[in-house]
């Protein structure tokens, strides 16, 4: 059986079995469709949170960020995970204790104002839309490889999948897929790393193995993995993989607004609504981080063994030899897979200098001119490698049996599938439960609230395609900056709606306005306006930048901004009514929750 | 329930089961910015003597310590929380 047969089988046998749950556990009214009764065990909470959560961005796309610039993208682990912690401790409990369904329900109410209920359902639908637009730059990836097409067919065709998919039901339908789906991801992304951290370091467990002492070291007896890795790379004129090359505040900045973003993602916290009790919702967040963590802890292994395997097999002679001539590319099976990858356009090489060798270095390093010029290359030679393909070609550079390549698409699809699904069931609800029912047309009926939610979703899918096609960087940089704008915008509402009685319906607004306002100006002003290439002011690297900080941290910014201008405005007007102290202080307790209000 | 809800009694006990929360949480998010933005960013290069498999204790924190250490939050903040609200008779029955 051909790797082709091989990947449709595994990715059919996966689709069939979500699709299968789906139908069997399919949303009827309106109150199951938003949060699935209400009746959501904390561990299938955390698992089900853990596959939403886990999207295209950390399955794909992190780990290639990793293996090519090392140390300094220790922020996305840092900050996809911290974020937990501040939703653990500073939001579930009490969202849950309040016990309606969405986030702007919770700022509808506690600052008593439609106003700023409405300004919260903007901050969603930007944020969410972001996100989506990374989602759909994973599926291009992952479609385009697994029926070897282009990475723009992979992606329309991948816009209709979600589609399709996000219509068939709600959470509930939605909770026990993702359950489904939390495996088959996590076996995929843990099976070919195990693999490889035995045939590099001998060490079954991939956390340790980056870590433990490599056996494949070319002769010199054993070295740490990280040693050799620093080695070679650097060899190649390359920064080292282990040490600091990006300067403090914009690490620091960044790690933060991933961190506050995932706090006040609203797919993420409509999770906590699911759990039975308000202490479920503070054992949830520890269970979703629990499955979260055995990815993220895999991740860093994976980014340095692919990055060592690339580079011995590009320099099979050792680095010091010949490079990989043209012929063997073509011909010889361990390099397969930069045949099949070269088919989607996100990989290529070209013999520049025509020694029928191809060359991978750094050819913007002073350092390796000289040796250029002495060998006579001119420019690197592997030309294209983005990314976003390393998670998936990864058991294919390993030289990995086909099943676990097999695996790995399914895994892949899995992953920007359940979280594309989740976004557009927040965008969905944001627009039909708080925009329509809640603000324009309370009279409207349940069926109608349902078809509206549809049509959210395929407009939100339609805008993140088209997006999608020229995305604003990487998966995982492109969700990056929903997570700022999340930052920026909502989780400073939450958090002074709970932690002050103080903070007023105006200073409400006002934050939240300033803070999505000036990340969103900072953003386009770097990325381009509504990510249109070429229409920025400003070069997106910490030089070029506005305040020497790249438009991936600017969240961390609009986060202060929006607290500073909020408390401002709130001590200038009139004190918060005593009514709405009074839902602060219950909020605060956990006694007597009770179940669902529906409303 | 409806006893403990008397007022009075309650507006001191909400206010003390409150300020133990904060305490609690104050806490907790010193050692969250401490292991990750201390110990993995900015505090790195005065870990860096100390070796971790061919790279520094800074390094590791930034890669995983630093998510081992969030998980231990976590799961001590709920059990600590669970234990509060006993303590206050605010749990859920």
């Amino acid at each position: 059986m051909d790797q082709f047969t091989l990947n449709l089988l595994f990715v059919g046998a996966s689709f069939a079995l979500y699709i299968g749950i789906a139908v069997w556990a399919r949303a009827g009214t309106t109150s199951e469709f938003y949060a699935a009764g209400r009746g959501v065990h904390p561990v299938t909470n955390g698992m089900a949170t853990a596959a939403d959560w886990m999207s295209a961005a950390s399955f794909i796309s992190m780990a290639g960020l990793i293996a090519f610039t090392g140390y300094d993208n220790s922020t996305y682990l840092m900050g996809w995970t911290g974020g937990y912690v501040l939703l653990a401790l500073l939001l579930a409990p009490y969202l849950r204790k309040f016990g309606k369904f969405t986030v702007s329900e919770f700022i509808g109410d506690r600052f008593y104002s439609p106003t700023a209920r409405l300004v919260a359902v903007i901050c969603l639908i930007v944020a969410s839309t972001t996100y989506v637009i990374g989602q759909m730059t994973g599926v291009g990836v992952a479609f385009g490889r697994f029926l070897e097409i282009s990475n723009t067919a992979g992606l329309l065709i991948g816009a209709c999948v979600v589609f399709a998919y996000a219509v068939f039901g709600g959470m509930k339908g939605v909770t026990y897929t993702q359950v489904a789906q939390y495996v088959v991801l996590i076996m995929a992304y843990t099976i070919p790393a195990v693999f490889i951290s035995l045939q590099l370091t001998g060490t079954p467990i991939p956390a340790l193995g980056l870590f433990s002492e490599t056996s494949v070291t070319g002769g010199e007896g054993s070295v740490y993995l990280l040693t050799k890795l620093d080695q070679i790379v650097t060899d190649l004129g390359f920064a080292s993989y282990t040490e600091a090359h990006k300067d403090n505040l914009n690490m620091v900045l960044f790690t933060l607004s991933l961190m506050i973003g995932t706090a006040g993602l609203p797919h993420v916290i409509m999770r906590f609504f699911t759990v039975p009790k308000v202490s479920d919702a503070r054992w949830s967040a520890g269970w979703a981080l629990v499955f979260i963590a055995l990815l993220y802890l895999t991740a860093p292994a994976v980014g340095a063994m692919a990055r060592l395997n690339i580079t011995n097999l590009m320099w099979p002679n050792g680095t010091d030899g010949d490079a990989v001539a043209v012929q063997t590319i073509e011909t010889a099976p361990e390099y397969d897979w930069m045949q099949t990858w070269q088919k989607t356009g996100l990989l290529d090489w070209e013999d520049k200098n025509g020694d029928g060798l191809i060359q991978y270095y750094n050819d913007g390093s002073d350092a390796m001119a000289e040796k250029a010029a002495a060998n006579g290359w001119e420019g690197n030679e592997l030309t294209n490698f983005n990314r976003d393909i390393l998670v998936l070609a990864n058991p294919e550079i390993a030289n990995l049996p086909g099943w676990v390549i097999g695996l790995v698409a399914a895994g892949g699809l899995a992953a920007a599938l359940s979280t594309a699904a989740g976004l557009l069931l927040a965008i969905s609800s944001a627009v039909s439960h708080d925009l329509l029912k809640g603000q324009l047309t309370p009279n409207m009926s349940e069926k109608a609230e349902l078809m509206s939610a549809r049509i959210a979703m395929a407009i939100a899918i339609a805008v993140a395609t088209f997006l999608g096609l020229n995305p604003p960087g990487f998966a995982a940089q492109t969700v990056a900056l929903a997570f700022g704008l999340a930052a920026a915008s909502i989780f400073p509402a939450l958090m002074m709606g709970i932690f002050s009685k103080r903070v007023n319906n105006i200073g409400a607004v006002a934050g939240m306005l300033s803070g999505l306002i000036f990340t969103l100006l900072y953003i386009f002003l770097h990325k381009g306006w509504f990510f249109v290439a070429g229409t920025n002011s400003f070069p997106d690297t910490v030089d070029g930048s506005l305040f020497g900080i790249q438009s991936t941290a600017i969240g961390a910014v609009g986060a202060v901004i929006n607290f500073a201008v909020a408390y401002v405005v709130s001590m200038r007007t009139a004190d918060t009514p005593q009514e709405i102290k009074d839902l602060v202080e219950s909020v605060r307790i956990p006694a007597g929750a009770g179940g669902a209000v529906d409303h | 329930m409806a006893e403990r809800l008397t007022h009075g009694k309650v507006a001191e006990d909400g206010a003390g089961y409150w300020a133990a929360n904060v305490r609690i949480i104050v806490i907790s998010l010193i050692i969250w910015a401490l292991v990750s933005f201390g110990f993995g960013i900015l505090l790195r290069p005065m870990l860096a003597g100390i070796e971790v498999g061919g790279t520094d204790l800074g390094f590791w924190f930034a890669q995983q310590g630093s998510i081992i250490v969030f998980l231990a939050l976590i799961f001590f903040y709920a059990w600590r929380m669970n234990k509060l609200d006993r303590e206050y008779g605010v749990e859920e029955e």
